[in-house]
């Protein structure tokens, strides 16, 4: 029993992290800020050329032919970059949609009452109709707003909870290198406990978080990945509030990159459903005695 | 990522479950609170049967995942708490096993296992709680003896307890840390006086126990002089590693009873409180793959076990008071009612972001020894 990565997965992440931080490092990440609803086509078929989309599809079919436990850890790298794109949508319509394994097509997708990235997309699925755009809260999420919301594939939901544990795992790191450095009072900001406990909080967070998104990759139990959902959801939003805090003023400017982090949360806590749902599920999976 | 268990794990796991379920319906019904002797006899009458069935020395002899599913198990079939047995098997046992000579490993570990004796805990002061290291009772030598003088506090079982894993200072010019002993002081030597204390759940689970020139024999200390202080942070790994266990199993089963009760008595219909459970729902099977990810780490290495379990305890001890204050808004008025279940827990849960090391505290020690930030003040 062990939840943490194996070494092939571990090979896989690295992998990824070291694509993202040579093509997605903060010079493009500034960019795409600057550039809003433009996404980096060549980038896309280079994460395709990487797998990124075809990575649970069978090798029968041209994929990787890998599956969860192998999906989660590539995106939480994502979610650490602020990669910004449907990545979520054209991963799961590799294999239905042609081109999109490649990354030669862009898949947008309705999902939880939002279409993120329309009309950037080659290809939109489900239903769209009514779709009403919206000025974006996060400058790196193009989004409409939909009037009905279908419920929406675990798999989905625990891929955005895999992207959230990356950013709430990226602010902590954040927050606590400054911490380390900053001196105020003649000493590192690190060194208050005020500072050291919401630091600390901070990775209670993340680690909590973590063990439950792994373990959901495994059992793929929607239980497992609802309550994935909800801890990484929390983990993502607090994190990046709480490293705002740590930052003080420097935080709440535009150049800093904590506010990326706290919209994309705030982002992708709406694409799995609203909260209420995963609530009411996992409160009636207690009187069905599962434990 | 892997969640399955070896074949012998499955093998233990499934030999467990069967004893159990032949054994539990054969038990006694369990003493009231305040019965202390009847809670000694029955504590250590659980553990004799541990014993006799060969699981007497799980929490020490076994690997971290075996440990894990005794504990998964014995909570889930509502086997009996480790109860009075808890600082001899969980504390003072491992401590003389790792740090003692073959003499007291053969003297104190036979009757802990066995079921015969009971240890409590001489670690905190009234002017040392969370900062151990300030402790003020002393012990000089006298010949083979030491003379021990001062007070513990906070003492768990003290009253029916035969034996004390006692720190005290040996050396008091020496620098905090390195002063101190580790004894083991029999509890019914002369000098020692024992004074229950009331909580503000109105039980007497602690005492005050005073220490009036106690002599205790210098055969009695484990470990070296002076080096009591690594040998306690050998004891509070143990302590950290895998102590909640059964608990966060026992929160599921709340979870689940505190749901049935409030679909019996309406309560349920109130969307805010199905929210509230559902999202406890989630916390404590977080909590559980967290032990889960914490005793892989232990299997394969990497990671001071102890610093690990702090941030399992402070998730852990906050999350617990959130699901005793819910099942308050289940309970309703009946919530102030002292003889409905799950009020007196509610008030004892309010310990557990004390006991063992406050949050503050376990905050602290993720800031510095996990994410590495400077010393703090």
């Amino acid at each position: 029993m062990r939840l943490q990565l194996d070494k092939g997965q571990q090979a896989l992440r690295d992998g990824v992290r070291e694509l993202l931080a040579r093509r997605f490092g903060p010079e493009a990440l500034r960019d795409a800020v600057e550039r809003p609803g433009r996404l980096d086509r060549e980038l896309w078929r280079e994460l395709g050329a990487a797998g990124f989309f075809a990575l649970r599809l069978p090798e029968s079919e041209g994929g990787v032919g890998l599956g969860l436990p192998e999906a989660v850890p590539v995106f939480e790298e994502a979610g650490r970059a602020l990669l910004p794109g449907p990545l979520v949508a054209t991963h799961l319509a590799a294999g239905r949609v042609p081109g999109a394994a490649e990354g030669d097509t862009v898949v947008a997708a309705a999902l939880g009452g939002l279409l993120e990235w329309a009309e950037a997309a080659d290809v939109v699925q489900g239903d769209t109709a009514g779709a009403v755009p919206l000025r974006s809260v996060d400058p790196l999420t193009p989004l409409h707003r939909l009037p009905g919301a279908a419920p929406v594939d675990p798999v989905a939901v625990l891929l955005t909870a895999a992207e959230q544990l990356g950013g709430a795992e990226r602010t902590c790191e954040l927050a606590v290198q400054h911490a380390r450095t900053r001196e105020q009072f003649g000493r590192p900001v690190g060194a208050f406990q005020a500072v050291q406990h919401l630091c600390a909080d901070m990775l209670v967070r993340t680690r909590t978080a973590r063990a439950a998104v792994h373990a959901a990759a495994v059992t793929g139990d929607p239980v497992d990945v609802h309550a994935a959902r909800l801890l990484a959801d929390e983990a993502a939003a607090r994190n990046a509030r709480d490293c705002l805090q740590v930052h003080g003023g420097m935080g709440f400017t535009w150049e800093f990159e904590v506010h990326l982090h706290l919209k994309r949360a705030w982002v992708r806590t709406r694409r799995a459903g609203p909260t209420t749902e995963s609530e009411e599920l996992l409160a009636a999976a207690l009187l069905k005695g599962e434990t | 990522m892997d969640l399955t268990h070896t074949p012998e794990e499955e093998d233990f796991r499934a030999r467990l479950r069967a004893w159990l379920a032949e054994v539990l319906p054969t038990l006694p019904p369990p003493p009231s609170p305040d019965d202390w002797p009847g809670r000694r006899a029955y504590d250590l009458g659980w553990q004799r049967r541990l014993h006799d069935a060969g699981y007497g020395d799980v929490h020490w002899g076994a690997s971290p995942t075996v440990r894990l599913i005794f504990l998964e198990e014995t909570e889930r079939a509502g086997a009996p708490y480790v109860g009075a047995s808890f600082v001899g098997l969980l504390h003072a046992g491992p401590t003389i096993a790792a740090e003692g000579t073959d003499e007291q490993r053969e003297r104190w570990l036979p009757p802990i296992l066995r079921g015969d004796e009971v240890w409590c805990q001489g670690f905190s002061e009234p002017g040392a709680g969370s900062d151990l290291a300030a402790l003020r009772t002393r012990a000089h030598r006298d010949g083979d003896h030491y003379v021990v003088n001062g007070s513990k506090i906070w003492t768990s079982h003290a009253e029916v307890a035969d034996w004390c894993e006692l720190l005290v200072r040996t050396d008091p010019g020496a620098p905090r840390h390195r002063g101190i002993s580790w004894l083991a002081m029999r509890m019914d030597a002369p000098g020692v006086t024992i004074r229950p204390l009331r909580t503000l759940a109105g039980s007497t689970e602690f005492a005050e126990v005073f220490l009036d020139d106690v002599r205790v024999p210098v055969a009695h200390r484990v470990g070296a002089e002076n080096d009591g202080w690594r040998v306690t942070m050998v004891t509070l790994s143990f302590e950290r590693g895998t102590a909640f266990v059964g608990e966060v199993v026992a929160c599921h089963r709340v979870l689940r009873e505190l749901a049935a009760e409030a679909r019996r008595n309406g309560r349920w219909d109130d969307p805010a409180l199905r929210r509230a459970l559902g999202g406890l729902h989630a916390e404590f099977r977080a909590l559980w793959r967290l032990t889960q990810w914490n005793v892989g780490e232990a299997e394969h290495g990497g990671g001071v076990p102890g610093v690990t379990g702090s941030v399992l305890k402070l998730a852990y001890s906050h999350a617990r008071q959130r699901l005793y204050d819910t099942a308050a808004d289940v309970l309703g008025a009946q919530a102030l009612d002292l003889d409905r279940p799950w009020v007196l827990d509610r008030l004892s849960s309010l310990s557990y972001t004390i006991a063992a090391g406050t949050s503050q505290i376990q905050r602290n020690i993720v800031a510095e020894r996990i994410l590495g930030l400077p010393k703090g003040r």
